[in-house]
């Protein structure tokens, strides 16, 4: 405890800190920057890269038979670990110097992944664009267009459709699946769910094109299903099984204990308990785990190969004939020699790339919410409920005072819970 | 405030104390038929499971009789003719894989420590977002930008290393005179090498992911902890994040080693195939399994198909083994485990 005031001495118990007067005649006091970077930092940086890029130009182009931009880059890098390095040791200790070139080559290789991922897309973006300006590539498939033929005929609706209903018939498949299977994982503890939870949790990375030949192997073999949506839609919904089913159990693991254990106190079976509580209070995450699933449903191509087939026409109907989906259709595209199917295919893994980045603004929008942490719109309308169900207690225990106890005050305690 | 304890009941007439009370739920008929309907979920899921091994199993049976232990040491892919076996396209599927994990891990620890302990709070959400996002990209946008931008541009990279470490015999390039500019870049596409780097940026953000997630969890006390004893930033990162994150560093290597072995499309777009045991990765022509069915189920007779679900099981039960080890390191870790503090 730090006592200012030394005019009044405190009490006897209390521990004291005697702060000593401050002498007269110094300068102000400055409070002292503890974080953010220096004017010294920044010089550091500045003149070890201006050192290795000159460094490295002259090795470039004078000495050494070197050529490529890349390499020049990495070399470029490494001069500069080395000059910086240098450049800290001037006036600052061993450990300090580590710090630095650590951060450095922190920010570096997360700078390198974060540019090298905003470059994919941004390639894509790029080279998809020409043939997404043409209003004819959302309306027209391609079951009339020649490879040679312009940009401005046909177009990619086939695959959109394709995509849609394989989608559906996915999710269809994986959502109850997944969902019923996390319930259990979680509700039913036991030997058997921990093995499944294993199970499940090996079968994450289970290799897409396995699954396609799974399906193949069954549906296509046994059954004599021919290519068909169906059959795509059934590959695509068991590769995200394992998919929704673990993310779905992380999810309800989130729930806390304690809703759960008042909602048992108030009497409420299992049944109920994981109808009414369990799930609505993950359903944001619930939500999340399933447009995960979709997302990496829409954008797989393998299990699609092997057994939707691939065929230009606009095909509705699941259950018969070649369904195009957009990943299958980019791959088989860019494969062309012709320069305006290449354009064509960018174009459709454009159209993958935006319907899966609406899925994952959709995930952020709803997602992210821990249970129990809810929106205002849903407060408000707990709100309402909790004022309905007040009124209609008070009028059943109104009715119940006039039944049972007309005249004698046995409802007094409960005025004052 | 004392809390009396009820004396210890007796039963009537004698000296010995109550039995202890057994609890019993009595579960309503709704109740039972919930955990049947859960357990019967679950149970489907597992079935569905097992017969995904079951089933390739199966049908593989037919070509592995005929090939017999060949299948594993013959490198060359002939089913209606000839020899067939995995020798050539397992070593390929590894040495993709293990190139895509050598440059994924640095990069997605890197951008793991950078997101979670060094940037600024204002851009954290954002990179987070990003990183998410770029998980969830198809593969074929990757397999477009490597096959269409990467291929010919990293073919300098490619020269050079083989130039002036082509006595590892790793980077070596066989029909290539060194130094010799005329020689075609041709010699230097399609190869492991360019494969396992668009592979690595698709397996990137999935590990980077993991490993952010577990770095931002390092408890607080011993962070502070390590700053009051004086250690730098990096040496707290050392001594506290790294350790407390090393069980998510593992799994999410071992969770991009699954995906970079199963990839499919990414691969099928930038290799040539080519059946021979290829250690040269910066050579052009390579092949892996998953690329080997993409390619051939279209061509193939039944008995082919049969092969290619053989490749298929050698496929699954290689990521299988990958992926029970990735579960196990990362329970045994203490990885998100709350402090006491």
């Amino acid at each position: 405890m730090t006592v200012l005031d030394r005019a009044q001495p405190p009490a006897v118990n209390t521990p004291v800190t005697q702060v000593p007067p401050r002498p007269a005649g110094l300068p102000p006091q400055i409070r002292r920057r503890t974080r953010g970077l220096r004017r010294t930092d920044w010089l550091a940086v500045l003149g070890a890269s201006a050192a290795a890029s000159a460094a490295t130009g002259v090795l470039w182009m004078q000495l050494g038979p070197f050529t490529g931009l890349l390499g020049y880059v990495v070399v470029t890098w490494l001069v500069l670990v080395g000059c910086y390095a240098l450049l800290i040791s001037f006036d600052e200790n061993l450990s300090a110097m580590r710090d630095r070139v650590a951060s450095l080559a922190v920010h570096s290789l997360g700078l390198v992944l974060l540019l090298a991922l905003l470059f994919v897309i941004g390639y894509t973006l790029l080279r998809g664009w020409h043939a997404l300006v043409h209003l004819n590539f959302f309306t027209q498939d391609l079951r009339s267009t020649q490879a040679t033929d312009p940009l401005t005929r046909g177009g990619v609706v086939h695959a959109v459709a394709g995509t849609l209903i394989e989608l559906a018939i996915a999710l269809g498949l994986a959502v109850p699946l997944g969902l019923l299977a996390a319930v259990y994982l979680h509700e039913v503890p036991g030997p058997f769910s921990r093995f499944l939870r294993t199970v499940v949790e090996a079968m994450t990375a289970l290799p897409d094109i396995i699954a396609g030949l799974f399906i193949y192997a069954t549906l296509v073999l046994i059954f004599r299903l021919g290519p068909s949506g169906l059959a795509a839609g059934a590959a695509l919904g068991v590769t995200i099984v394992p998919i929704i089913t673990r993310a779905a159990d992380v999810v309800l693991r989130l729930v806390p204990g304690s809703l759960k254990e008042a909602s048992f106190a108030l009497g409420a079976s299992r049944w109920r308990t994981t109808w009414y509580v369990l799930l609505p209070s993950a359903r944001s995450g619930l939500a999340t785990a399933v447009i995960l699933g979709a997302a990496r449903a829409i954008g797989e191509t393998s299990p699609v190969l092997l057994v939707a087939g691939a065929t230009g026409y606009l095909n509705l109907n699941p259950l018969h004939g070649s369904m195009m989906s957009l990943p299958l259709l980019a791959f088989t595209l860019v494969q062309s020699p012709e320069h305006n199917e290449v354009a064509r295919g960018f174009g459709a893994a454009l159209v993958l790339l935006v319907l899966v980045v609406v899925l994952f603004v959709i995930t952020r929008v709803i997602g992210g919410r821990a249970p129990g942490d809810l929106s205002a719109r849903q407060r408000r309308r707990r709100a309402t409920a909790s004022q309905r169900d007040a009124a209609r207690i008070a009028q059943r225990r109104g009715g119940r005072v006039v039944t049972y106890a007309p005249t004698t005050p046995t409802t007094a305690p409960l005025e004052h819970p | 405030m004392t809390t009396y304890l009820p004396a210890t009941r007796r039963r009537p007439g004698t000296d010995a104390p109550l039995a202890r009370r057994r609890l019993v739920t009595n579960a309503g008929p709704a109740d039972v038929l919930f955990r049947a309907v859960a357990r019967g979920g679950g149970s489907l899921v597992l079935v569905l499971m097992v017969m995904v091994g079951t089933f390739l199993a199966y049908r593989a049976w037919e070509a592995l009789r005929v090939a017999g232990f060949s299948f594993v040491t013959t490198q060359d892919w002939n089913p209606d003719g000839g020899g067939f076996g995995i020798a050539a396209v397992i070593v390929g599927t590894v040495l993709i894989a293990l190139v895509a994990i050598a440059a994924a891990v640095p990069l997605a620890l890197g951008a793991a420590l950078y997101i979670a302990e060094y940037a600024p709070r204002w851009l954290r959400r954002t990179l987070i977002a990003v990183v998410d996002l770029m998980a969830a990209v198809p593969s074929v946008v990757y397999g477009l930008w490597g096959a269409f931008f990467l291929q010919w541009r990293v073919v300098g990279l490619s020269r050079w290393i083989s130039d002036w470490f082509g006595w590892i015999p790793v980077f070596r390039v066989d029909g290539v005179q060194r130094h010799d500019p005329l020689t075609t870049a041709t010699a230097y596409t399609s190869s492991t090498f360019i494969a396992g780097i668009v592979v690595a940026l698709m397996v990137a953000p999935i590990a980077c992911s993991i490993m952010r997630e577990a770095f931002s969890l390092a408890p607080a006390g011993e962070r502070e902890g390590a700053y009051a004893l004086g250690a730098t930033r990096w040496g707290m990162i050392r001594r506290v994040v790294l350790p407390f994150g090393r069980g998510a560093i593992i799994g999410g290597t071992m969770l991009g080693l699954g995906r970079a072995l199963g990839e499919t499309i990414a691969v099928v777009m930038i290799i040539s195939p080519r059946f021979i045991i290829q250690p040269h990765i910066l050579e052009n022509g390579t092949s892996s399994v998953s690329s080997l069915i993409a390619l051939r189920y279209g061509e193939s007779s039944p008995f082919g198909i049969s092969a290619l679900m053989a490749a298929g099981v050698a496929l699954f039960v290689l990521t299988l083994i990958v992926n029970f080890l990735a579960a196990w390191v990362v329970s045994r870790s203490r990885s998100g485990a709350v402090s006491e503090v």
